[in-house]
């Protein structure tokens, strides 16, 4: 059984989904999808913790290299157990404002998630090149359907402008793959990364890279590609967004760390391409602009999304260090900023289903009327800053090591200094919360009081951010592990 | 073992107290009393160190292993740490009780948030004093700057979002910026955060980037506010009085300051400031401060921001002490962080006691009021005396500590501490004195107020009877009043507790 | 490498610009969905002209009088193979986009890009008024509410 959990944990979403279909049922189909999420995080979990080096599970019985391999390192354990763990939190609970998201549409609503679901943790398992993109395709057409389902009619536009640019991104990874196969004549990632050697002076083998970076990097919003965020991020149902702001681009950020480390290897992107040098401002621009759009926001789910967007800087200035401190501090800023952020838009649903709205003057007052989620924001904020006692200080701070271990001491400072922005947007909501009176000819509250529901998966996320702050032995020496498993003293 | 159990005791008691008090949030009597005896029994805890850090046997408690990787969260309780939690322990239950008489008069709101936090404030800085690594100071110097947000802006008027606004944006923008990154840095240089005697630093860095690394520690612990970056104490003073007496005159600026000369003692080490001179633009910066700041205290009318500005003039005093790293000169430091707590919190007292009991906030409008409250116009003249530094008060014998360094260092020195002294009877000595000694205003103008808002158009009788303050508010100012007195006697034993500093 | 010896990577090329250029250039979404298509097809291209090999012939197993040709020359299957599932997420990424753009044209009336933007720029400048307007009315009925507050608690 237990040689068996690499592909159960994709198998058992993709499976349910079409259940979900068929049993058409509302509530049974919300408690198959749970438990569908939660099989395949305990599988990920039991994976990822008794793990003693990477597993190769080859598909269907064919030899890897011939057959399709799954490869699942500690990095991939470690990836795959967030995302469905965050999937099972976005999804099983339910705020009652995720849930009228979506009256009448449960069923297709819910197999579009698990097949989301199961495309993002195949991209995490398999160990095959095309694989990458077929997953790659199928998390990302569901995503397509479960944005449009968002309320408003806006979700509609931005389902299709992601889809343009979501499509032009999965292509272009397409073409890299396809260069990639051309130049080695195999998609098997060991396989690629022991020919690459020879081919890597060739200029199909710079062009197979960079259409990978920059497809990857669409799919990941970095800076220049970020447009399609926003707006999807905003629009999408609750559920959807939770889920999305804490697994999408972080899968993606974890593709991209793979295409750097185990197919064309570090020296290769990084001395003959100077991959970095690319990367690196890009990810300063990200940190700022993306920090300072999300001030100047109206509405609170925009906010975090353009948050999202300067938080991908972190995650891409690591990668750009080239170095094992950098991807140990990238890995960890992962993980930290996916419970974090997944925590934050679910307070953000609970507020928006009791005010019925997610324009941030909407939240005037509301401080006190919700004090235990409120606070849990502040909390969820603060991880977000980096303030100590967090998750978000600890990851920041091995990113600070990394970069000054790279001897560049003026990087950690714009570092620091764009986290100051991040104070700057989080106490602008903190303000609205506390300090501006109730709207006095407010609408009415769509409910009265926030349902159990609503706020106890926010609040697990919250207090898993902040115990993970103090007792961060556990992710720091697992992602430590990680790091160097994947790394491999490569330079 | 029993020392690491003081040390937790110590620690979560404040904790335990802030829980109960929000239990206890609908019945005030019951929620002050718990206040109150939590302060107590947290000054007993504290003090129940003392014997062993005298006798040399620094008690520890290591909570987690790694905080961060291979940097533990765990305390260490040194003299130093153990002078700052004896002062900010001691005065937090005088404090409680003035703050109960002081809110019920004033009719304060959200009472309860107010006690909670305060509470955790104190939490934040005995975990600042006893913390046995820089990574644990970061922790708790942030706890400090976020527990104490909600006191500054209690009313949650524009003003006070204001003042909000520019607390946080340099209390925690330069820990981030700068304390974050000196302490980061220090842990890539040295390979280790633990506070020793005698530094970590020696041989990790260059010495052309020692003031820098310094310069980015003094001005990192912005809650020093040491200038330009002071403009957030004038600002706090927004908040209710007994937040800026206990948090802005001891607690957090006290932080600051604190952590200036932990970081100097124990991270860089005297010897090697000394050898290499690193600290030197420190002395200019801090005489400059002690000068501006006085010269700014004597224009403003606004009682409050008077002491405001006269508080950053004298932690520049503690920033020089550590500057001068002459043992004296530390020594002096240390001490003043016990004797300006005393003095400056027993002004803070006195102006809150005349907001509430006389409803005056401006320094003019004080004539004559030495008949109406003399035992408010008494402590405030020991508070002064105290403060300027001239006997019999525990103020001289820090001033003289410091005097005694910087005559080591350079007659220029002297000169700005003579200076800024006669600046300080300048602006703090007039105060009593015109209470005392001048004739109440003869027609009482129906202008008191300025800074208190919307209550002219229905107005107190500007000449209504009152006496003496609320004697939950008279109480606690005549005992840091003696306090001041009794620290001119017994400060040689401030001194002793602090010797190990300086003699390796 | 002259031209016509690589002329199917040039027509890839071609094919690809024209398509992206569609996407990017036309304000109608289902103009701009053909170009996606054709983006994506140009792609199908490039994969069969690499598994081409020159005087190959199909894959496919010959017997010679009962017995295997020992030397056969056959093109690559392997990019064949797998252009027949980035064929099946062509179609249905069309599908979807041309769904949304039912969808679209629902719920605005229009399935031109700029119109739609209009829309929903002016939705979004409304909602911006009313929470003005919001703001400002209940400032001023809460600045009165405020100042009866403080003086009854001045009296208090």
């Amino acid at each position: 059984m237990s040689e068996h959990l690499p592909i159960l944990m994709v198998l058992v979403p993709l499976l349910s989904a079409p259940l979900v279909v068929f049993i058409k049922h509302r509530k049974a189909s919300r408690v198959i999808a749970t438990l569908a999420c939660a099989l395949s995080a305990c599988a990920a979990w039991t994976l990822a913790l008794q793990m003693s080096s990477a597993v190769s599970y080859p598909l269907g019985g064919w030899r890897p290299a011939i057959g399709i391999e799954l490869r699942v390192d500690f990095a991939g354990a470690y990836v795959a157990a967030i995302v469905s763990t965050i999937a099972t939190f976005a999804i099983s609970l339910g705020t009652r404002g995720t849930r009228e998201d979506v009256v009448g549409r449960e069923m297709f609503f819910y197999a579009a998630f698990l097949m989301c679901v199961a495309g993002l943790m195949g991209m995490v398992v398999t160990g095959d090149a095309f694989n990458v993109f077929v997953f790659l395709e199928i998390s990302s057409l569901s995503t397509y359907t479960l944005v449009a389902m968002g309320k408003e009619r806006r979700a509609l536009t931005a389902a299709l402008n992601y889809l343009f640019l979501g499509t032009l991104g999965g292509t272009f990874v397409l073409i890299g793959i396809g260069l990639m196969y051309q130049m080695t004549g195999t998609l098997n990632a060991a396989a690629v990364s022991a020919r690459i050697r020879e081919v890597e002076h060739l200029r199909t083998t710079h062009v197979a890279f960079a259409f990978l970076a920059v497809g990857l990097g669409i799919k990941l919003a970095v800076f220049p590609l970020h447009q399609w965020l926003p707006g999807a991020y905003s629009q999408a149902p609750h559920a959807v967004s939770s889920f999305l702001a804490g697994t999408a681009t972080k899968v993606m950020y974890f593709q991209l760390i793979r295409v750097v480390v185990s197919f064309f290897g570090v020296a290769y992107v990084f001395d003959t391409l100077h991959f970095g040098d690319f990367l690196l401002p890009l990810s300063l621009v990200a940190m700022f602009a993306g920090s300072l759009s999300a001030i100047f926001q109206p509405s609170l789910r925009r906010l975090l999304a353009y948050s999202s967007i300067g938080q991908v800087g972190y995650l891409t200035l690591a990668l750009s260090l080239g170095t094992e401190a950098g991807l140990n501090a990238g890995l960890l800023h992962l993980g930290a900023h996916a419970v974090t952020k997944t925590a934050l838009f679910l307070i953000a649903a609970a507020f928006i289903a009791q005010v019925g709205d997610d324009r941030l003057d909407r939240l005037s007052g509301l401080g006190k009327r919700y004090p235990l989620l409120s606070l849990g924001f502040v909390l969820g904020g603060l991880s977000l800053i980096g303030v100590p006692g967090t998750v978000g200080f600890v990851s920041k701070w091995a990113l600070l090591e990394a970069v000054l271990a790279g001897g560049r001491p003026w990087l950690a400072f714009l570092i620091l200094a764009s986290s100051m922005l991040a104070v700057v947007y989080v106490f602008r909501v903190v303000e609205v919360l506390y300090f501006r009176a109730p709207l006095a000819n407010a609408p009415p509250l769509a409910r009265e009081r926030a349902d159990w529901g609503s706020w106890v998966p926010a609040g697990l996320l919250v207090l898993v951010s902040v115990g993970l702050g103090v007792w961060s032995e556990l992710p720091s020496e697992y992602v430590a592990t990680a790091a160097q498993s994947l790394f491999g003293g490569a330079r | 073992m029993s020392q690491s159990l003081g040390v937790g005791v110590a620690l979560g008691l404040p904790v335990v107290g802030a829980a109960l008090v929000a239990l206890a949030g609908k019945r005030p009597n019951v929620r002050e009393a718990v206040t109150g005896l939590t302060g107590l029994a947290t000054f007993v805890a504290v003090a129940a160190l003392y014997p062993a850090v005298v006798a040399g046997r620094l008690p520890e408690l290591q909570l987690v292993e790694a905080m961060l990787p291979g940097v533990p969260l765990m305390f260490r309780v040194e003299p130093l740490g153990m002078l700052y939690a004896l002062v900010a322990a001691g005065l937090w239950p005088v404090t409680s009780a003035y703050a109960a008489g002081y809110l019920r008069e004033h009719h304060e709101q959200n009472q309860t948030r107010f006690f909670v936090c305060f509470a955790l404030s104190i939490f934040a800085a005995l975990g600042i004093a006893f913390a046995g690594n820089l990574a644990t100071l970061f922790l708790f110097y942030e706890v400090l700057t976020l527990a104490t947000f909600p006191l500054v802006t209690h009313h949650q008027t524009p003003e006070a979002q204001r003042a909000g606004r520019v607390y946080l944006g340099i209390l925690m923008g330069t820990s981030v910026c700068f304390l974050l990154l000196a302490i980061a840095f220090t842990y890539y240089a040295a390979g280790t955060l633990d506070f020793v005697p005698g530094g970590i630093l020696r041989g990790h860095v260059a010495t052309s980037s020692l003031p820098l690394l310094l310069a980015l520690f003094v001005y990192g612990c912005g809650k020093a506010a040491l200038m330009p970056l002071h403009r957030w104490l004038p600002n706090a003073m927004v908040a209710p009085t007994p937040v800026s007496a206990l948090l802005h005159a001891v607690a957090v600026v006290k932080a600051g300051v604190f952590a200036i000369l932990k970081i100097v003692v124990y991270v860089f080490g005297l010897d090697l400031l000394r050898d290499t001179g690193a600290s030197d633009w420190l002395m200019f910066m801090a005489s400059v401060t002690i000068l501006l700041a006085s010269l700014i205290a004597f224009k403003q009318d606004n009682l409050k921001a008077r002491l405001a500005y006269s508080t950053i003039s004298q932690l520049a005093y503690i920033v020089l002490g550590a500057a001068m790293v002459t043992p004296d000169a530390i020594l002096g430091g240390g001490l003043h962080i016990a004797t300006h707590a005393v003095g400056k919190i027993t002004l803070f007292f006195c102006a809150g006691a005349i907001i509430v009991t006389a409803h005056k906030t401006e320094v003019s409008q004080l004539d004559g009021l030495g008949k109406k409250m003399p035992i408010t116009m008494a402590a405030f003249l020991i508070g002064s005396l105290s403060i300027i530094g001239l006997p019999p008060t525990g103020g001289s014998w820090s001033k003289w500590l410091l005097a005694l360094g910087a005559a080591e260092q350079s007659p220029v020195l002297v000169g700005v501490l003579m200076l800024s002294s006669l600046l300080g009877i300048g602006y703090l000595l007039p105060i009593p004195l015109r209470a005392f000694f001048f004739d109440p205003p003869a027609s009482p103008a129906r202008e008191h107020g300025h800074g208190h808002g919307h209550d002219h158009d229905h107005g107190h009788a500007q000449d209504h009877e009152h006496g003496e303050a609320h004697p939950l508010m008279l109480v606690p100012l005549s005992l840091t009043a003696v306090g001041c007195l009794l620290l001119f006697f017994y400060s040689q034993h401030v001194v002793a507790l602090l010797r190990p500093l300086v003699t390796p | 490498m002259t031209l016509p010896n690589v002329w199917n990577y040039w027509a890839v090329v071609v094919l690809m610009m024209v398509g992206l250029y569609i996407v990017i250039a036309k304000p109608n979404y289902v103009k701009k969905l053909m170009g996606l298509s054709l983006f994506q097809v140009s792609v199908i291209m490039l994969y069969v002209s690499m598994g081409r090999v020159t005087g190959g012939t199909a894959p496919i197993y010959i017997l010679d009088d009962g017995a295997p040709r020992p030397f056969v020359l056959y093109t690559n299957p392997v990019p064949h193979v797998l252009m027949l599932t980035a064929i099946v997420v062509g179609i249905a990424t069309t599908a979807v986009g041309l769904a949304l753009v039912v969808r679209i044209r629902e719920a605005y009336g229009s399935s031109e890009e700029d119109v739609v933007a209009e829309l929903d720029r002016r939705e979004v400048e409304a909602a911006n008024a009313l929470a003005a307007q919001r703001a400002a009315e209940s400032d001023a009925s809460s600045a009165t509410a405020a100042h009866a507050g403080a003086s009854h608690e001045e009296h208090a």
